[in-house]
């Protein structure tokens, strides 16, 4: 009888000292790619060193998929505390560090991405405590599991803008532009920029797009198509500084053109069909 | 029998059609009068605020204890923006009417800069009193022009959608009241010019854009040898080159080409043939490189520019490619007036774009006076609250458009990220943002 019990106890206390889950999960892979990882960049890399990083405690933000700010200062306090050189990269020799002092359950952190929850990744927790899920969202996250997989939840966006100016700009340049060349359209898009910040027009993009008259397209609902990614990127580049137009504040279509006001204005240059102009 | 039913028919359809006709009608005009009401409010609007606002104008240069002059600049400052909201919901675009709207924000950017400073200290110059007192005038002038235009649209019951489609059928709005009195408003404008309401600093309107451009104006065949090289040493009878017109900032040379599904755009100045901006547009594959290693291209790329040095102040991805921000430095200082944005493929490494406007705008051999300020002085100026990760020294342009030399710090509270310039000669504030980046998609929350 002795005998039997020893085994039980030891077995429990090997048991303690190797906890099941340890198996069950099994060693992850290297997941990460090869690649350097630096900051704003996003994807399946970054999910996995910002759970490895908040498994250690560095990192207290969402796992979102996107390197900012939170998981730069994350990075650079476990390349400090762990004798790196501290330059908020993350590297071949940060990578096995991390991957020898972390855990990163793969499976675990996908399916919250997935289902949407609201969860963190720490170590030394249990799991269950770890995840908040929202009734709510369960019947419509059924429905969009399957289209957007492993996806980080967050995207980048160009300073002081938001995804939802992006879409009512493109909206507005797939409108006034669509059969132009790309850089026609970036033109555009940078008019609306410039618009914005000039002193005689109104100082929001929904305010400049929705003065009365300013756009032809807004005027006759060509507006509310569903501008296609072309829209979107020419968008996104003229926020992020790009401006073909040469400063312009107006442009026009010469041969549509009915006001003869419009060709006072000294021209700058043609892109495609339109004349952009001061 | 037919022909009764048939008459029955037609007098039923007949019937149907006109009931159909008349509520269609009655719709549209539903419609009509919401605009109408839209315009005539914005309208009534305008004009009420720029009476307000030569009210306050005066009451503040009748005013003598300065406790209440910053609240009533603020006021100032408050209806002129309201002013140029109205400005803004009226159809005018396309008709001259930007001089108002530019008088009108200049009134609000000199209330703001006087109602923002501490006038028990510094007061008001007399200078500044002269100045407000020709806005008093002006504003004066203006309303009185409104008020007119006002009265005229009461009396006739004028209506803004006809305006509306005057100027959309025919720009020669022959006898449309509310046309013309606006367009007496910007003719009184137009007659106080923009200068002698100069607000008192140095604006960039005022000074002569890129004014420190090197080079020789280039002739027909250097510039196609510039731009191919530019252009991934395109073949130059495939480029497409044509001069800048008289509205251009600076004059320049555009080269564009068309190869297959690729095409190219470029940008240059006329003198000294320097990059402004260059575009190439193909579709691009699946990401296969990695951000770090796109920004090695980038640099590498921004070393063709001729400069000294650089340094890779932002980087985002942006799907399958990434976008990259240098600065110039020089002795560890940061110059962020003199930046360049660049556009990186994720698919194979190709730079796609380059935008250096600004660096050839601003960048030139500059005097930087050497800090007055320690770091550690400079430190103290920032807020307790914050937790100081990085600093360092760099140039900036300030409100009032000066380059200032400052200690940058990086600073965080919570989890979010503060950058802190501190002016490195008198320890002012002079500029906190916020960094953010990254947006959580929204519908994956719906």
């Amino acid at each position: 009888m002795l005998w039997k019990k020893t085994i039980v106890i030891s077995l429990g206390l090997s048991l303690m000292i190797f906890p099941f889950s340890e198996w069950t999960i099994g060693r992850p892979v290297y997941g990460f790619s090869n690649q350097v990882i630096q900051q704003g960049a996003t994807g399946n890399d970054v999910i996995e060193l910002q759970s490895r990083l908040q498994y250690l405690g560095f990192y207290n933000g969402d796992i979102d998929g996107v390197f900012g700010w939170g998981t730069y200062w994350a990075v650079r306090n476990f390349q400090s505390e762990f004798g790196l050189e501290i330059d908020g990269l993350v590297g071949e020799e940060v990578k096995a560090k991390l991957n020898k002092a972390s855990q990163y359950d793969e499976g675990y952190v996908k399916e919250q991405i997935q289902k949407g929850n609201d969860f963190t990744h720490y170590g030394g927790v249990p799991k269950k405590q770890q995840t908040k899920q929202d009734n709510n969202k369960r019947d419509q996250n059924k429905q969009t599991e399957q289209s957007t997989p492993n996806e980080p939840t967050a995207v980048n966006v160009p300073g002081g803008y938001s995804q939802n100016e992006i879409q009512l700009m493109a909206n507005a340049v797939y409108g006034e532009a669509r059969g132009e060349p790309y850089v026609g359209q970036v033109a555009v898009a940078s008019v609306i920029i410039n618009r914005v910040q000039s002193s005689s027009f109104p100082n929001s993009v929904s305010g400049v797009i929705f003065e009365p008259r300013a756009f032809t397209a807004v005027s006759d609902g060509q507006i509310w198509l569903t501008p296609n990614e072309t829209a979107k990127e020419a968008v996104i580049d003229a926020m992020n500084g790009w401006d073909p137009s040469g400063q312009a504040l107006y442009y026009f279509n010469p041969n549509t053109a009915t006001s003869s006001w419009i060709w006072s204005r000294p021209q700058i240059k043609q892109i495609g069909k339109h004349i952009f102009c001061k | 029998m037919i022909r009764t039913i048939l008459i029955a028919f037609f007098a039923v359809s007949t019937i149907g059609a006109g009931v159909w006709g008349y509520m269609e009608h009655q719709d549209k005009n539903a419609v009509l009068i919401q605009a109408e009401n839209n315009y005539q409010r914005a309208f009534h609007e305008l004009t009420y605020n720029v009476e307000l606002l030569h009210d306050k104008i005066g009451s503040t240069l009748a005013m003598n204890s300065r406790q209440q002059l910053s609240p009533q600049l603020a006021e100032i400052w408050k209806v002129t923006s309201e002013a140029n909201g109205d400005v803004g919901q009226l159809p005018l675009t396309l008709m001259p009417f930007n001089k108002t709207e530019e008088f009108l924000s200049q009134i609000g950017d000199f209330a703001y800069r006087t109602a923002v400073r501490d006038l028990e200290k510094k007061p008001l110059t007399e200078e500044e009193v002269q100045k407000l007192e020709e806005l008093h005038e002006h504003s004066r002038e203006i309303k009185n022009e409104l008020r007119k235009v006002q009265n005229v649209v009461l009396r006739d019951n004028l209506r803004w959608m006809d305006v509306e489609l005057a100027l959309a059928t025919n720009d020669e709005v022959g006898d449309n009241t509310i046309v013309d009195g606006f367009r007496t408003v910007e003719k009184t404008v137009e007659g106080f010019e923009t200068a002698e309401l100069g607000t008192g600093s140095g604006t960039s309107d005022t000074t002569e854009n890129y004014r420190f451009l090197s080079g020789e104006n280039l002739s027909k065949e250097q510039a196609e040898k510039v731009a191919s090289s530019w252009l991934e040493d395109i073949d130059t009878k495939k480029l497409r080159m044509t001069d800048s017109g008289k509205g251009a900032e600076v004059p320049t040379i555009t080269a564009s080409f068309q190869d297959g599904e690729k095409n190219g755009y470029l940008d240059m100045t006329k003198k000294g043939g320097h990059p402004l901006t260059m575009m190439i547009s193909r579709p691009i594959k699946k990401a296969k490189i990695g951000l770090h290693e796109a920004s090695e291209k980038a640099k590498s790329f921004v070393e063709r520019l001729d400069v000294d040095s650089v340094e890779l102040v932002e980087s985002s991805q942006y799907g399958n490619t990434g976008v990259f921000r240098f600065v110039y430095t020089k002795d560890d200082i940061r110059y962020y007036p003199d930046a360049m944005v660049l556009k990186v493929a994720l698919d194979n490494g190709e730079v796609m774009g380059l935008s250096a406007r600004e660096f050839f705008n601003y960048h030139n051999d500059r005097k930087i006076n050497p800090p007055v300020l320690t770091e550690e002085k400079a430190r103290e100026k920032v807020n307790p609250q914050l937790e100081i990760q990085q600093q360092r020294l760099s140039v900036i342009e300030n409100d009032i458009k000066e380059e200032v030399l400052c200690y940058e710090f990086l600073t965080t509270m919570e989890n979010t990220t503060y950058r802190i310039f501190i002016n490195a000669t008198n320890g002012e504030e002079e500029k906190v943002e916020t960094l953010k980046k990254s947006e959580m998609k929204y519908n994956q929350e719906v």
